[in-house]
């Protein structure tokens, strides 16, 4: 049982993990019906920011708020400066231009920083407390951060002028225009904002899965699982998505322990969490394409 | 047109001559040299491979890597455990991946652009994964992979390793490229191209879009699949983790730079990456020590360059531009008459965004 209750909790810190890269996903997915295949990348490359921060002398936490509001800003020259001009192109240069971020972003991390493995400290205080042994301190302040992050944007989005103005863009850009809301700003501010929650997401990750440029390759695949099953144009459902893929994750992983000590029959562990995405994201695809959350979208034709 | 033949035929006649002059340049074509050649002719075949489904068929692929690595598996398992002769694994390898393909291929027909991207994105990533199931471990080698035999060279010909290795890519090659060249001008070629150009008065004028789509995708990996097996037997070797998804992006890279919906496209871009990638090296030391900068360059990093800026200004690749340019020649130049050409640069397929 106790083993069971520990692996819920590490569900629940991965889930908060998928759950911010997908919200990221799903920010620019909302508003340009891009998939942002370079997400990953640009949350590690942040998360290397803050470290070489952090090795310049910064604290954890200064050095965790430079390297956010760097991550802004590295969104929104990206869409500013590279997606721009391409606003009307077909689908197939978009994906080409994602993937060409993509390797720009693993590459470079490679050169300045090397591919050797770095660890990355926990700001988060080593002792152990009442639930001990279920949930480790790292784990709780995981959860604790994204829950914070994550009620930041939904206050953001609600309470303020310029949340709704970017709601608006997103949904109606035309009628937004005409109410005199800069929607290609919008669009760059989304961009920006989708950086900085991926730079959270790695930032909170890289104790766990230590740093290194390919260190978001699987994180990222488990994001995407987690957009699709929550509804990739909701991001409410993408949080959700989140929580539920992290503890099915290691649900799955249980549960392939339990069978092997009692039967001796190896089915799955961990070394097929990838494998276990890949279904679930072929699954929802194929099966209810909407997700669990997500708006059916009807075509004319 | 005769002229893009011609052009085709002489390359064929030059690549077949080469290994021949070897008496006459001894420094120039070392075996090393037509190593080299063999792998660009590799990645051209798996370029065209990705170029049979995404530029004329319209459907995008960023996981051609996993048919690369079944079709490598598939050659590297029947020689490993069943002591099939080398050449007998390339056809094995093309029937087992067309399956593969045609299998993946039925999923992917309710999926279009960005979601067909994300699925083969996400085979992509979990490739070396699965080829580490333990499971399948007897049969893959698990993580150390399997080690093979070169190719010997067969008849007693007076020809090196390399060199006969060279010929077998090159003669698998033409016929793949003939093959395709061939179904592409057929009923069925117009058929597949009129899927990606205009779905639906593809559908009106009866063609049968699923089984199109689904053997297409099926002929795609047996391409890349072929070319995987062929990579087995050049490097004598196969490993999970030189099928990340980096592979997919070089495939990629061989398309776009080659040109969509180009056949000698997909020759130039699988020559041009495995160029970059050779000259990686040459090029992190020009940046390091020329340019005074405390930088590894990798390969990718300029490949990832690349990709942006070819979209911007020449989005139908090289064999695209060149062929521009060409015509450009033809109708400002001397002959003032247009030719109506019939490779024609097809406008990339235009998906509708997704509301």
């Amino acid at each position: 049982m106790e083993q069971f209750l520990q692996q819920l909790a590490s569900g629940l810190a991965n889930g908060a993990i998928y759950a911010c890269v997908a919200l990221a996903l799903v920010m620019i997915y909302v508003s340009t019906a891009h998939i942002n295949f370079a997400q990953g990348e640009m949350a590690m490359f942040s998360t290397y920011l803050s470290w070489q921060l952090m090795s310049w002398g910064m604290s954890f936490w200064l050095a965790f708020i430079v390297a956010v509001v760097l991550s802004f800003l590295m969104g929104v020259l990206i869409e500013r400066l590279i997606l721009r001009p391409l606003h009307s192109a077909p689908v197939l240069s978009l994906i080409v231009v994602f993937i060409g971020l993509l390797a720009i972003f693993n590459s470079l991390a490679g050169a300045i920083w090397s591919y050797l493995i770095k660890e990355y400290p926990s700001p988060f205080p080593k002792t152990s407390f009442g639930i001990a042994g279920v949930i480790g301190p790292h784990q709780l302040g995981v959860v604790v951060v994204t829950l914070i992050v994550l009620g930041l944007l939904f206050a953001f989005f609600r309470y303020t002028p310029l949340g709704l103005a970017m709601r608006a863009a997103a949904q109606n850009p035309q009628m937004a225009r005409l109410v005199g809301v800069r929607v290609d700003w919008m669009l760059a501010l989304g961009w920006g904002l989708a950086a900085s929650v991926g730079a959270v997401a790695g930032i909170m990750v890289a104790h766990i899965v230590y740093l290194d440029p390919n260190m978001m390759g699987g994180i990222l695949l488990y994001a995407f699982a987690s957009a699709l099953v929550g509804g990739i144009s909701n991001p409410a459902g993408a949080v959700a998505g989140g929580f539920i893929v992290g503890i099915l994750e290691n649900m799955v992983a249980f549960a392939g322990n339990q069978i092997e000590k009692t039967t001796g029959i190896y089915i799955i562990g961990n070394g097929e969490k990838l494998t276990v995405a890949l279904i679930i994201v072929i699954f929802v695809l194929t099966v209810k394409p909407a997700g669990l959350f997500g708006r059916v979208v009807v075509k004319r034709v | 047109m005769s002229n893009n033949k011609t052009w085709v035929l002489g390359l064929i006649v030059a690549a077949l001559v080469l290994p021949l002059l070897k008496p006459v340049f001894p420094e120039q074509i070392s075996d090393y040299r037509l190593f080299l050649f063999s792998t660009m002719i590799i990645a051209s075949i798996a370029v065209l491979g990705l170029n049979l489904l995404t530029g004329f068929n319209g459907q995008f692929s960023l996981g051609h890597g996993a048919f690369y690595a079944v079709g490598a598996y598939t050659a590297a398992i029947l020689m490993d455990q069943l002591n099939f002769p080398y050449w007998a694994t390339i056809p094995a390898a093309a029937i087992v991946c067309f399956i593969v393909g045609y299998l993946f291929g039925l999923p992917a027909l309710k999926l279009e652009g960005h979601y067909l991207a994300l699925a083969t994105f996400a085979l992509a990533l979990a490739v070396p994964q699965i080829l580490k199931y333990r499971w399948l471990e007897g049969l893959t080698g698990g993580v150390q992979g399997i080690v093979l035999l070169k190719p010997e060279v067969p008849f007693g010909l007076p020809l090196s390793e390399d060199q006969w290795l060279y010929y077998f890519c090159l003669i698998t090659m033409i016929i793949l490229y003939w093959a395709a060249a061939n179904m592409l001008n057929s009923r069925s070629g117009r058929a597949i191209m009129a899927i990606r150009d205009q779905n639906m008065a593809a559908e009106t004028m009866g063609i049968d879009i699923a089984l199109y789509k689904t053997v297409t995708f099926g002929i795609s990996a047996a391409y890349t699949g072929i070319a995987g097996a062929l990579s087995a037997l050049a490097i004598a070797f196969v490993a999970p983790d030189s099928f990340t998804i980096f592979l997919s992006i070089k495939f990629l890279i061989g398309l776009v730079v080659g040109g969509m919906g180009s056949l000698i496209g997909s020759v130039i871009g699988g020559i041009f990456y495995v160029l970059v990638d050779n000259s990686a090296q040459a090029l992190s030391q020009f940046v390091k020590n020329d340019l005074g900068l405390p930088f590894d360059l990798s390969a990718y990093t300029v490949f990832g360059i690349l990709l942006i800026v070819i979209i911007y200004v020449m989005p139908m690749g090289i064999a695209g531009g060149l062929y521009f340019l060409w015509r450009r020649l033809r109708t400002a130049g001397a002959f003032g008459q247009r030719v109506p050409g019939r490779m024609q640069p097809q406008a990339v397929p235009s998906d509708r965004k997704p509301h």
